[in-house]
């Protein structure tokens, strides 16, 4: 076991903070506060290796803003562990002074000043430029450079050429091996061809083919750096087949295929690694149950759940990193290893500040190139935001409040649903709601917004079978993402009860009065998993609102109660 | 509130039909209790032993038309010492008999695989009946869900 404060001293941007007493308000503490590349960059070096992780970019070229939950309830064993820690009890287990960098980056609250203090974050040039000086520094040779997935799907340009704008991205990042979720949802034969081509390994152990169950894609991958020999182990999202349009890929089961992970690491060893890494997209908790029941893994690259955490977690001998997502973060992670195994490790959670890192002139150029042809649409201003607009946490997320509202209205529906996804960018009030950033919350390849009627009784079910999906105390049943976003509709949550005994008080909120199980409602909806819905694609829906209303302003959302945290 | 001349159009659509398909009025399900009541009528008050079978299911099915399931019942499979038979239950089915299986010694070892249909989110019951009169019996849930909806 290593101490608390072996734990604490790879911080997110760890040197920046001076002292954290004394401050005042949160906002002028934060600005006299001051950041540099060099800051973001220094690392004492340890051992021959060094593996650089980036994960669940959703396709975001550009810096952006990029609020954390608020709420980011663990249920079980996960209760009240990283990540599942928000705001002051997350700033004070990972040391973290309110106001700072740090908290700018990895908590929500007074976002909107920290916002304005310390810019945007991200972006592709910025990321380049990092994964530049470390090869530099480091050498070629040590460096192993691994993208967790959820890269290709996210913006309206990753939707217009089918992914092909990251897989450039990805290339001249020189990535060498990639996990995958999201991508899937280009359809069977997209991800075929990009994987055929692609000069970076595409690693899913998981995927089979449903008649035969016969391996899909290359399992794992033996990476030799700085004399280590390191196997790559990669895994797709077990539950894409639930989460996501199952007929895009209907030959393909996914599933954790936990036996088949160990086998991979016996193999692997057999084959003289010395170093094993799960690159993963299986979701924080499920990698953290995981560690504790597949013996031999060094070290979990974790993905899907889009946690940022500015220590590893340990769990047994396994090392589980998380680096966030959106292109907020990189992470480095050094290894020692010796006589075939990891003696000692470095980490650092890189946070891309975007106004204090030099973009890189390569990667810049690559990017306007990207975007060029759909320049157009992506600079149209649609609206103005008073409000702050963001989506991820749990429950409700204002950008999904406005697309719910913008579904009841413009839909005639008596009720709305949205998906808990937790890709898409965060605007601070004054923000222009360009369609770029419209993109970012909605753009993917099965974005109808449906008109269909429902029984109060299935909304109810609806809601229980997702919270489900998030609240499960077992991770291996929890599938990631958030709760469906509901308009015209509150309702009470308990998460600590089990599947169909959470959701109560369901209410309408226009009458005030309970929801009728047994009554008809007309749902508008949008990323149904259904072939054939019908129905304009959601931006569509949120742009003719915007254009009628000019200006967003959300009254806060207190139409769902939670309980049982 | 803004209505749409295309709006009847958008009544038609499939929208939801995964969730319907799911939560669609359907056949009474069984229950745990009929089925114990059915392997009571087999194999009466004989006590039932955990261990030897493994049973292999997905926890959570990605097609509830087409769950795979594969049992595998530890055994010599001499003709002094086999698996005379396993049968596969899942309890809310409206019909929860799912298979059975006979064994002779020749089979050289007692395993199986097929694919079921789940309606709804349940346990998959296994029994085994050994040549010596052995009762082996072991669970596992399978959920079935709406789905979508992933981060």
């Amino acid at each position: 076991m290593i101490s608390r404060r072996e734990f604490l001293q790879a911080t997110a941007a760890a040197g920046l903070i001076t002292s954290a007493s004394g401050l005042g308000p949160l906002g002028r503490a934060a600005a006299q506060q001051r950041i540099t590349q060099a800051d973001i960059t220094r690392f004492d070096n340890l051992g021959a290796v060094t593996i650089l992780h980036i994960t669940d970019v959703h396709a975001q070229l550009l810096p952006l803003y990029f609020r954390e939950p608020s709420v980011n309830l663990g249920v079980g064993e996960g209760k009240g562990k990283p990540p599942h820690l928000t705001d002051d009890e997350f700033r004070k287990h990972f040391n973290i002074a309110a106001g700072s960098p740090d908290a700018y980056a990895l908590t929500s609250d007074d976002f909107v000043q920290l916002a304005r203090n310390y810019g945007r974050m991200g972006g592709m040039d910025r990321i380049a430029t990092l994964i530049k000086s470390v090869r530099a520094e480091r050498g070629d040779d040590k460096v192993l450079l691994l993208d967790g997935g959820d890269t290709w799907q996210g913006s309206w340009t990753s939707l217009q050429t089918k992914g092909q704008d990251m897989v450039d991205i990805q290339s001249a990042l020189k990535i060498d091996a990639m996990a995958s979720h999201w991508e899937f949802t280009y359809g069977a034969d997209r991800v075929q061809e990009i994987v055929k081509s692609a000069p970076f390994a595409f690693l899913a152990q998981n995927v089979r083919s449903l008649e035969w169950q016969e391996p899909v894609f290359e399992a794992r991958k033996m990476f030799e750096r700085g004399g280590a020999k390191i196997a790559v182990i990669g895994q797709a999202l077990p539950r894409t087949a639930v989460a996501n349009p199952r007929w895009m890929f209907p030959d393909w089961e996914f599933g954790i295929r936990e036996d088949d992970i160990r086998k991979q690491v016996e193999e692997a060893r057999a084959e003289g690694a010395d170093v094993v890494v799960l690159l993963s997209h299986n979701g924080f908790d499920v990698d953290r149950k995981l560690a504790s029941r597949v013996k031999g893994i060094d070290v979990i690259l974790t993905a899907h759940t889009h946690d940022a955490m500015p220590g590893v977690v340990r769990e047994g001998e396994t090392i589980i990193i998380a680096s966030g997502s959106h292109g907020k973060f990189l992470s480095r992670l050094d290894l020692e290893v010796k006589a075939k195994k990891v003696t000692g490790f470095r980490y650092k959670l890189m946070p891309i500040f975007s106004d204090v890192i030099t973009p890189d002139p390569d990667m810049k150029a690559l990017v306007e190139k990207i975007r060029a042809p759909f320049e157009k649409d992506l600079s149209r201003e649609l609206a103005t935001t008073e409000s702050l607009l963001y989506r991820r946490g749990n429950f409700n997320g204002t950008f999904d409040d406005l697309i719910c509202k913008a579904m009841l209205e413009e839909r005639d529906a008596e009720i709305s649903l949205s998906p808990g996804f937790r890709w898409g960018g965060t605007l601070v009030p004054g923000d222009a709601i360009t369609f770029d950033a419209l993109a970012n919350a909605t753009a993917m390849t099965y974005p109808n917004c449906y008109r269909n009627t429902m029984s109060g009784e299935q909304l109810r079910l609806v809601l229980e079978d997702v919270a489900d999906n998030i609240f499960h105390p077992d991770p291996y049943f929890q599938g990631g993402g958030d709760m469906v976003r509901v308009g015209g509709l509150g309702y009470s949550i308990d998460v600590s009860k089990p599947i169909n005994q959470r959701i109560t008080d369901l209410v309408e909120l226009k009458s005030g009065k309970p929801l009728d199980l047994k009554r008809n409602y007309v749902v508008a909806g949008w990323g149904s998993i259904a072939q054939n819905v019908e129905g304009p694609p959601i931006w569509d829906v949120v742009e003719k609102y915007l254009a009628r209303v000019k200006t967003v302003r959300l009254e806060p959302n207190t139409s769902v109660k939670v309980t049982g945290a | 509130m803004q209505t749409q001349a295309s709006k009847r159009q958008f009544l038609r659509t499939a929208g939801i039909a995964a969730v319907a398909a799911i939560i669609a009025p359907r056949l009474a399900g069984a229950s745990p209790a009929e089925v114990a009541a059915e392997i009571k009528k087999l194999y009466g008050d004989k006590k039932m032993e955990s261990g030897r079978i493994k049973l292999d299911v997905p926890q959570i099915a990605e097609n509830g038309l087409v769950v795979p399931i594969n049992v595998e019942v530890e055994s010599p499979m001499t003709s002094a010492d086999f698996v005379k038979s396993v049968h596969v239950y899942a309890e809310k089915n409206p019909l929860p008999a799912v298979v059975s299986y006979k064994f002779t010694p020749e089979a050289g070892k007692a395993a199986a695989s097929t694919r079921m249909r789940l309606a709804e989110t349940q346990d998959i019951v296994v029994v085994a009946e050994m040549s010596n009169g052995q009762i082996f019996s072991t669970r596992a849930e399978v959920k079935v869900t709406i789905g979508g909806c992933g981060g």
